[in-house]
């Protein structure tokens, strides 16, 4: 669950956790109730402290040229794009995020198949319920391992 | 000619770790082939057994994606640089 940090001075502790600000958080459930009913995507760049803290600095919505309500593909042009942009600006891609229309925002056993990059976060964005909910997950192995979303 | 090749994360410790790695060849098949000859680890992760480019990798020369270029046969130019991105996709 998102949480808001009351001190943003420092974190202070090595789990591992997705920092965004709530303005970058706003935008990107924005974008995936914009998309509804289909699912939404886009990455997220920043930078990371020693694989244990990711601060998102940039948000890039991509297009879904699945354009569906089940899967999602993220348009290669635009991940061209994002990560060109991310360059510039001293960021790195720290993984992507998309919208669930009817599950919850956990990782599907199509995101745990089709994850391209095991040392990315993967955040969903469930429309399920009247209140969009945010969660982030590494997904390693096959497996998924939640992280705290935290808001500033 | 030789052409800058970007690498993602995910390929890059078959490369030694490096983000960029400089081939040559007149085509991307060819430069491909220089590639894993430098790194023969790659091979797997760049092509399936029958030689085609893996369907989970975005390959773009310059800014055009090579799949509208002719794929492997795209021609390539002095000072091009090919960026390799996974295909990032789920349910």
């Amino acid at each position: 669950m998102a949480c808001l940090a009351g001190d943003t001075t420092s974190h202070g502790t090595f789990e591992p956790m997705l920092v965004l600000r709530k303005e970058l958080h706003d935008q990107m459930v924005a974008h995936c109730l914009d998309g509804y009913p289909l699912e939404a995507c886009g990455l997220l760049a920043g930078v990371l402290d020693s694989d244990s803290t990711a601060t998102v600095a940039g948000l890039y919505p991509t297009d879904n040229v699945a354009a569906s309500a089940r899967v999602y593909e993220v348009d290669a042009r635009g991940m061209l794009r994002a990560d060109r942009e991310a360059e510039a600006e001293g960021r790195q891609i720290l993984g992507v995020y998309h919208s669930h229309t009817h599950t919850e925002a956990k990782p599907s056993p199509t995101d745990i198949s089709q994850a391209p990059d095991p040392g990315w976060r993967y955040v969903l964005v469930s429309l399920r319920d009247a209140h969009p909910s945010v969660r982030s997950w590494r997904i390693r192995g096959g497996k998924i391992i939640e992280e705290p979303v935290v808001l500033e | 000619m030789p052409v800058d090749v970007r690498l993602p994360n995910i390929l890059r410790p078959a490369a030694g770790g490096q983000a960029t790695v400089e081939a040559a060849g007149e085509t991307v098949g060819e430069v491909f082939d220089d590639l894993i000859r430098q790194h023969p680890g790659l091979r797997d992760q760049l092509l399936t057994p029958e030689g085609e480019i893996h369907r989970h990798l975005n390959i773009f020369l310059n800014d055009d994606d090579i799949r509208y270029l002719g794929k492997l046969d795209a021609k390539v130019g002095a000072r091009d640089t090919l960026t390799l991105m996974p295909a990032v996709a789920g349910g």
